[in-house]
Formats: structure tokens, C-alpha cells, sequence
């Protein structure tokens, strides 16, 4: 088995032997059970645009609390140390790192699929949208990782870590909603950085390789940055 | 087996490691002695391949450290300073992960990591979080994890540092019997440490070696010199030296003391292949002066590390 798998495995016992994941996984359902069914009866549609309208958001926070410590906290305590003197390269702790963060984002996705499944005993449910949603709520997910990994590899504390990661992710939200500050000539540009605009493509349904590119490209520079940040630490 | 050339590291226009060279057979163990700051775990470190050196080279049998790092990595077993372990997670589970990333097969990996629980005496623990260890029994889960993949080569820094003494005798047990077939190098700051485990000791001072050699070369070097306490009654100064300077391998007579109802205090250097206390007593039984103390101060390797690496600090 290649080493990354080792790696990825030990984040998944740390996540699950403590209460982080637990926590984190009751927050992000309470969080979003609450805002999505709080309006869900006043529209009297058997939809969940409103669930993937509020996951960019929600998972601009959620996400970097699980990854701020996967690499913040091997630097202070200094078992990077000992990781360091295994056999290991960069790409296998940083891929490791990142899948943890994608799979953590699956597992607190995966109790969610209770509400399409009873919403679909209320009324006439387009399974389309609802598995574009999910596809893309993946991509999403690996995106923020991929950034909170990176916010995680710059710096000893967990919290800072926290901070940059929500921040560089937040922005990514709401970038596209914000575009009437900007001048009209870079607009497309300033449109296409936002996150929440691919997201929104694909949660309706429609795939398409503009959206995956923009994914993949998040997550190739953010561990990309992480790459340089731990190459820069000899 | 490792070949170290011209090795030097500096942190920003810090230089903590200035052109050391070493060559270490296999099968030996080696003490790497300094005082604080003496660039040992900066040395012990580029050893392992955790940072490049910023000059010099390394090479472990065939393997140069710049183009074979993993390679090196699979050869070597380290335990640092503080053992700084993932505390969430339980022993044996971080035995395990440790076993996976080291490559050992499924079927083996539970075997190793009882034979190395009993080595190390964890044995009892192996089902508490590190998080719960005291800091003899994480260094003994330290050195179980260095031990893991039975490495050609084992680097250990400080390992017996804070333990208690019957857990440093256990420590260096286990480093004596694993010396008998691997090549051990650990840094200490304990002088009694090296000389009871090392087959070699170096000494480091301000990021370069001040004295390399086998141990006993370098006991028996030091033991060359002695100084010798005497105290006399009924006896002068001046005729203390007279009849004791003749005496061959007497360097220097110094007065220490001399109290008012007689006695004399004198403190005699030597430098000598052969013990020189029985000339001396014999040319005092030939005098009158009455013999009150009589006693020699070996020079050990304290004095030898101490001499060593304060003139240097005092030339700086």
C-alpha cells in the first residue's frame, strides 16, 4: 500500500478516537437541519436547493476547523519531527492530510441523506439536482481542505490556522456576491474565482468542465502551496 | 559504513554546525558529547535527514543523503530529544501506524510490536493513550519506535534524559546490547553516560570537534595527569619544595594553605605514565614533617571535557 494511506488512516483514528469528528459532525447537522427546515414548509417544494445554497457557507467554516490541526499541530508539538525521519515523502503526508479532510467532509455529509430520502415520501423529488448537489458539495468540500491544509502547513497554531483557512474560504463564498464593487471589465474574471458560483452550476444539475476545472485547480494550488510552505521548512 | 565530510549548518548567520568530520564503522557506539548548544542535535539531526546540511556531505554505505534521502530514511532509527508523540492515541496503535509507515508486512507487524513492547518493557501499557505515559515510559516508546523496522543504524538524542536511575541503567542496557550488532550514535551531556556505554566518544564544542577517540585512549590519556592533596605538620614551604621537586613527573608544587599552629597545605601537579605516590611518600618518611593527608585527584574525562570545552568559550 502506498505510505499516504498510513497517513490518511492515523488522521481518521485521531478524528474519531477523540470527539472532534463526532462534534464537528453534530454541529454541521444541527446547523444546517435548523436553517434549511426552518424554511423548508414555507415553500411547499419538495427541493433541496436550499440545503446546497447553504453548504458553501457552512462548510467555509466547518471545513477548517477539521483541518487547522492536521499539520499545526505535528509542527508544535514536533512529531513532524519524527514523521520527517520516516520514510515518507512530502506528497505522502500532504495527500493524506487532504483525504482525511475529504473524507471527514463525506462523513458529515452522509447523514444528510436522510432528508432527500423523506423528502421524497413528501412530494415529487428530481433526483438529478440532488446527486449533481452532493457530487459538487464533494468537490467543494476537497477544495476547502485542500485550502485549510495549506492554512495549516503555515503556521504552529491551530487557531491562526483556523482564522487564514475560514478567511481564504469566505472570501471564495462570497466573492461572487460582491461583484458590484468591482469594475465591469474584470467581472468575469472576479466571478469565476468565487466558489459558490461553480457550486451553484453544479447543484443544478448541470456538469460541467469549467466547474470541475475550477475544483481541481483549487485543490492543486492549495496543496501545491503546502508542498512549498513544508519544502521552505528544511 | 557512515561517512560524514566537512558538515556544516548554519540558521540564518548562526553557525551551529562548523565543518565537522567523522567516520563510523559499523557496529560501533558512539557518543556525541557537548555542552548545551554545542550543535550535537543539529549534527544528530542532518544524520537523520530531517534538514540538509547547508555544506558537507553524508553518505551512509553507498548512499549519498542529497539524491538517496528515502533510502537513508529506511536505514535509520531516531529518537529525539522530546518524544513527541501523537498523545491521543494508544500505544499499540501507535506502534502500529508507526510498523505500517515502516513498511512491515501484516502477518509480521503484530510480532514485531510484542517483541519490541517486551524489549522495552511497555508491555503493560500497550492499551493506555501516550497522552497517560510518564517521560521514562515515552522514552522507552521512543526507542521502540526507532527500534521499529530494526534499523542498521540507530541515532539517539539524549535517551536517557529526565529518567530516574534505574531506568537509565534499563536504557543503557538496551543500547549496549543493540550496539553489539548495529551502529548506535547517541548525543548526551552526561560524562559518566558515555564512558560507561560508548565504544568511541567525540566531543563537540561551538559546532566543531574538540576531541575524537576510543574511550578508554581517552581515559588513559586523562589519567596521565593527577593532582595530589598533601598536608603536612612540622614542615616548611621551601623545604617541601626542595625535596619534592627532584622527584621525576612533578610539574608544579602550589601552596594552598598554611594555619598558624603548622600545618601546610600543598597541591602537587603530575604528569606522569606511572603512579609517582610511592616516590613521594618515600622522600617524606626521610624527613621529619608528620604526614596528616595524603590523596590523589585522578584526572577523569570530566576534567578532560571541562578543560576542553571552556578554554575554547573563554577564547571566543
Amino acid at each position: 500500500m502506498r505510505q499516504f494511506t498510513h497517513i490518511l488512516r492515523k488522521e481518521l483514528k485521531d478524528f474519531f478516537v477523540t470527539p472532534i469528528a463526532y462534534i464537528v459532525i453534530t454541529i454541521f447537522l444541527i446547523v444546517t437541519g435548523w436553517f434549511f427546515f426552518s424554511t423548508f414548509f414555507l415553500y411547499d417544494q419538495a427541493s433541496m436547493r436550499n440545503f446546497f445554497n447553504l453548504l458553501p457557507l457552512i462548510f467555509s467554516f466547518v471545513i477548517p476547523a477539521v483541518t487547522m490541526r492536521l499539520l499545526a499541530e505535528e509542527l508544535s508539538k514536533g512529531s513532524y519531527e519524527l514523521l520527517m525521519t520516516m520514510p515518507v515523502t512530502f506528497g505522502d503526508i500532504i495527500i493524506g492530510k487532504f483525504l482525511a479532510g475529504v473524507v471527514m467532509t463525506v462523513a458529515m455529509l452522509i447523514p444528510t441523506l436522510a432528508y432527500p430520502i423523506s423528502i421524497s415520501f413528501l412530494g415529487q423529488l428530481d433526483w438529478g439536482p440532488v446527486i449533481g448537489g452532493y457530487l459538487g458539495a464533494i468537490l467543494l468540500g476537497g477544495a476547502f481542505s485542500a485550502i485549510g491544509v495549506f492554512a495549516s502547513s503555515i503556521t504552529h497554531n491551530q487557531i491562526v490556522a483556523f482564522i487564514v483557512g475560514a478567511a481564504i474560504c469566505f472570501t471564495l463564498t462570497l466573492v461572487d456576491k460582491m461583484l458590484f464593487f468591482f469594475p465591469e471589465a474584470i467581472l468575469n474574471p472576479v466571478e469565476y474565482l468565487g466558489a459558490n458560483f461553480h457550486f451553484s452550476n453544479i447543484s443544478k444539475g448541470i456538469i460541467d468542465s469549467r466547474d470541475l476545472i475550477y475544483f481541481i485547480s483549487v485543490i492543486f494550488i492549495g496543496l501545491y502551496g503546502t508542498y512549498l510552505i513544508l519544502l521552505q521548512k528544511e | 559504513m557512515i561517512h560524514v565530510d566537512n558538515l556544516t549548518k548554519f540558521y540564518d548567520s548562526f553557525c551551529a554546525v562548523d565543518g565537522i568530520s567523522l567516520d563510523i564503522p559499523k557496529g560501533e557506539i558512539l557518543g556525541l558529547l557537548g555542552p548545551n548548544g554545542a550543535g550535537k542535535t543539529t549534527t544528530l539531526k542532518m544524520l537523520t535527514g530531517y534538514f540538509p546540511p547547508s555544506a558537507g556531505t553524508i553518505s551512509i554505505k553507498d548512499f549519498n543523503i542529497q539524491d538517496h534521502l528515502l533510502e537513508i530514511k529506511k536505514m535509520i532509527g531516531y529518537l529525539p530529544e522530546s518524544s513527541p508523540f501523537y498523545k491521543d492515541l494508544l500505544v499499540y496503535d501507535y506502534l502500529d501506524y508507526v510498523a505500517k509507515i515502516r513498511g512491515i508486512p501484516a502477518d509480521e507487524r503484530h510480532t514485531r510490536i510484542k517483541y519490541l513492547s517486551e524489549l522495552c518493557g511497555l508491555s503493560h501499557v500497550m492499551h493506555k493513550s501516550i497522552a497517560e505515559l510518564s517521560k521514562g515510559l515515552n522514552q522507552r516508546v521512543g526507542l521502540a519506535h526507532a527500534m521499529m523496522r530494526d534499523p542498521e543504524i540507530l541515532i539517539l538524542d539524549e535517551p536517557t534524559q529526565g529518567l530516574d536511575p534505574n531506568q537509565i541503567v534499563e536504557i543503557r542496557n538496551i543500547i549496549r546490547k543493540i550496539g553489539e550488532e548495529k551502529t548506535v550514535i547517541f548525543s548526551t551531556h552526561i560524562l559518566s553516560e558515555a564512558e560507561a556505554t560508548c565504544d568511541r566518544i567525540v566531543i563537540v564544542n561551538r559546532g566543531k570537534i574538540v576531541a575524537d577517540g576510543q574511550t578508554e585512549a581517552l581515559k588513559q590519556a586523562a589519567g596521565k595527569e593527577a593532582a595530589i592533596q598533601l598536608t603536612l605538620a612540622n614542615a616548611s614551604f621551601d623545604a617541601v619544595e626542595q625535596t619534592l621537586k627532584p622527584i621525576e613527573g612533578i610539574e608544579s608544587i602550589k601552596k594552598m594553605d598554611q594555619t598558624d599552629d603548622g600545618r601546610l597545605s600543598v597541591k602537587l601537579g603530575c604528569r606522569s605514565e606511572s603512579d609517582r605516590r610511592e616516590d613521594i611518600y618515600k622522600a617524606i618518611k626521610a624527613t621529619d614533617w608528620v604526614l596528616l593527608e595524603f590523596y590523589q585527584e585522578a584526572k577523569t574525562l570530566e576534567t578532560i571535557f571541562r578543560d576542553l570545552t571552556r578554554q575554547i568559550n573563554k577564547e571566543n
